[in-house]
């Protein structure tokens, strides 16, 4: 009886449901854009190794004038090295410097990021060689001038050749590409994780760039319950080594990754649930909505009322006869509403180049709502028309 | 088997007063009336007579201010909502001037309606509904929406949903206001068939020639029953 009701007015019943449509929609799309943001950071950090303390050096804090973070050179190799013999559970380590050259091949030419590293600094960015290998403890000792590229600066400056084996010039040094990486593809920052130059960490600092200190200093701890321990003993033991007493300010940073991502992840949660409950906001509009045409189709039909309770309807019959009917337009509404949702995700995945992640979990709040509203919603429209008076209602034109 | 003499209905004292401003004014004053079981009654009387009163309170619709109501030999004067609608349910068929029927379902379903709120299965109401439109002579009709029946044929529909639930008593008010002679005719032949199967039928109306039709009519004026008399007696005062 509720479902040839509400077909009776159609147009009526489809508008009604509109807002419960939107309103469902809405929390679908921007609760699943929100978990897109979220995963891509998480992604992005990730990216970044798991588990990870970077050790950089501070910033000068000597008078005058102080300089960025990262400026002072007191952070040496030794020091890298140190912490790698000294320091527990730690699975990786890799120190660091990079800085931007100019890469020419015959009259190719491109600029990118030449980074001097370690070996084990394939394991902690969890690199992989597509062809050739990767750079050795020997190339290290013997300051090679040997490279291993990444697939962006390899297409630029050999085309489909494989570059394995040529040489490229590195700020005028020549240099022998012993490796091409594995594609990783962009980063969620939008960085181009393939426009990357690696070549063994003494050569970068002797060869390249004349200086003794490292720029960074990636620690992998072997598991998350370390992080806190492996922090405080890499600062107590670099505090020793530069003879940092006292209140005196260390001259180096840790800093901890995983807490960043807690951080971000926090932080792209509560953006997730602000925009959810804007959406909410709709659908509870779209509740008063539903309120509103129940409250006027209960009007509308005082007659049929008389009418069903003259022949013997209880209160209670006629309160279900209307409650039923606002709940299957939330009902009907809501599942419209999680198909609008979900096409609504795709496609600004779709047009937007953006991730977007539907989960579960509004899917089935936003549906157990838009039917409670319903429910709600239809209570005192579905009361008014059971306490109707037979007599008063038959009387009603 | 019951007897044809039982009493039906019994109105004692009945009165119905309404507060006006800071002054009462009774619309029942004081009604007692016996109505046996197989009798066919006319109730007339002129607007405001209070006819319409006691019509709804016969009919369970209302309740009585004072005064007894046994209907069956229950009392149901001051029954609550719930025990009055399902009274009505099982006790009352009403059949109106504007013939009340619900625009949006088919005959069928119209006819098959108390028989919902009687907690009757799907089957069981269609094969009875079924049965009683056939009773009207409107078996072919079934399926059609009221709005494609004339008058004469949606008030027949009416009179099969006021038996589908084998009610004890007939309410019909002013069943034939809204028809033509020939209509007219149809229905209240309809209702004599009826009587003479043994049912108990009220029949509200202020036509003399419709309330011949019935074995004994009542009058009502300024709320009491001023005349109770046989057949054959030619009302003229209405």
């Amino acid at each position: 009886m509720a479902f040839s009701a509400l077909y009776a007015n159609k147009l009526r019943s489809l508008l009604t449901m509109l807002g419960i449509i939107i309103g469902v929609g809405a929390v679908i799309a921007m609760v699943s854009v929100g978990m897109g943001v979220r995963s891509n950071v998480q992604e992005s950090i990730a990216s970044l190794g798991s588990n990870m303390l970077i050790v950089s050096p501070g910033s000068s804090n000597r008078s005058g004038p102080r300089s960025a973070a990262g400026s002072m050179k007191t952070l040496k190799y030794d020091d890298a090295k140190a912490i790698q013999s000294k320091v527990k559970n730690i699975e990786y380590l890799s120190p660091s410097v990079s800085s931007n050259y100019q890469i020419v091949n015959g009259n190719q030419n491109w600029n990118s990021s030449v980074q001097g590293i370690t070996p084990e600094y394939m394991n902690i960015k969890s690199l992989s060689v597509e062809s050739g290998s990767f750079i050795s403890s020997d190339n290290l000792q013997k300051r090679e001038r040997v490279a291993v590229i990444g697939t962006t600066v390899a297409s630029n400056l050999f085309g489909d050749e494989n570059p394995v084996g040529k040489n490229i010039r590195v700020n005028n040094q020549p240099f022998r590409v012993i490796g091409l990486l594995e594609t990783k593809g962009q980063s969620s920052m939008g960085q181009d994780q393939d426009d990357v130059v690696l070549i063994p960490l003494t050569t970068a600092q002797e060869r390249m760039l004349g200086i003794t200190h490292v720029q960074s200093v990636s620690v992998q701890v072997k598991e998350a319950m370390y992080m806190d321990q492996v922090q405080e003993d890499i600062e107590t033991l670099l505090r020793q080594r530069h003879k940092i007493i006292g209140g005196k300010e260390d001259d180096f940073h840790v800093r901890n990754l995983t807490s960043l991502m807690e951080t971000m992840t926090q932080t792209t949660t509560m953006i997730t649930l602000l925009l959810g409950s804007v959406a909410g906001i709709s659908l509870v509009v779209g509740g008063i909505g539903i309120m509103n045409i129940m409250m006027v189709s209960v009007t509308e039909r005082t007659r049929e009322i008389g009418i069903r309770k003259a022949l013997g309807a209880t209160f209670s019959n006629i309160m279900m006869q209307f409650l039923i009917e606002s709940v299957v337009i939330g009902v009907v509404g809501g599942i419209i509403g999680i198909f609008v949702g979900c096409g609504l995700s795709s496609l600004i995945a779709a047009l937007g180049d953006f991730t977007t992640v539907i989960t579960w979990a509004p899917i089935v709040v936003s549906f157990t709502f838009s039917v409670g509203i319903g429910l709600i919603f239809g209570i005192l429209p579905a009361r008014k028309a059971a306490r109707l008076d037979p007599i008063e209602a038959l009387r009603y034109e | 088997m019951q007897t044809k003499d039982e009493i039906v209905i019994r109105l004692q004292g009945i009165k119905k007063l309404y507060q006006m401003g800071d002054q009462q004014v009774a619309a029942l004053d004081g009604i007692d009336l016996d109505i046996k079981r197989g009798e066919f009654a006319a109730l007339m009387g002129p607007s405001g007579s209070g006819k319409s009163t006691l019509m709804n309170i016969l009919g369970c619709l209302d309740r009585p201010t004072v005064g007894s109501y046994q209907l069956n030999g229950r009392e149901v004067a001051h029954l609550s909502d719930d025990e009055l609608a399902r009274t009505r349910n099982k006790n009352i068929g009403f059949v109106f001037q504007n013939f009340n029927l619900l625009a949006r379902i088919s005959s069928l379903d119209n006819v098959a309606l108390p028989l919902v709120y009687a907690g009757r299965g799907l089957s069981e109401r269609r094969e009875r509904a079924m049965a009683v439109l056939e009773a009207v002579g409107l078996a072919d009709r079934a399926e059609h929406m009221p709005n494609e029946l004339s008058g004469g044929q949606r008030q027949r529909v009416a009179i099969a949903r006021a038996l589908v639930n084998e009610p004890e008593i007939i309410m019909a008010d002013e069943p034939t206001g809204n028809l033509d002679t020939k209509s007219t005719r149809e229905i209240m032949e309809i209702f004599q068939k009826m009587h003479g199967l043994g049912r108990t039928i009220i029949l509200v109306t202020h036509e003399p020639e419709i309330a011949l039709c019935a074995n004994r009519q009542l009058l009502v004026r300024d709320g009491v029953i001023t005349r109770d008399e046989g057949k054959g007696v030619v009302l003229d005062v209405v």
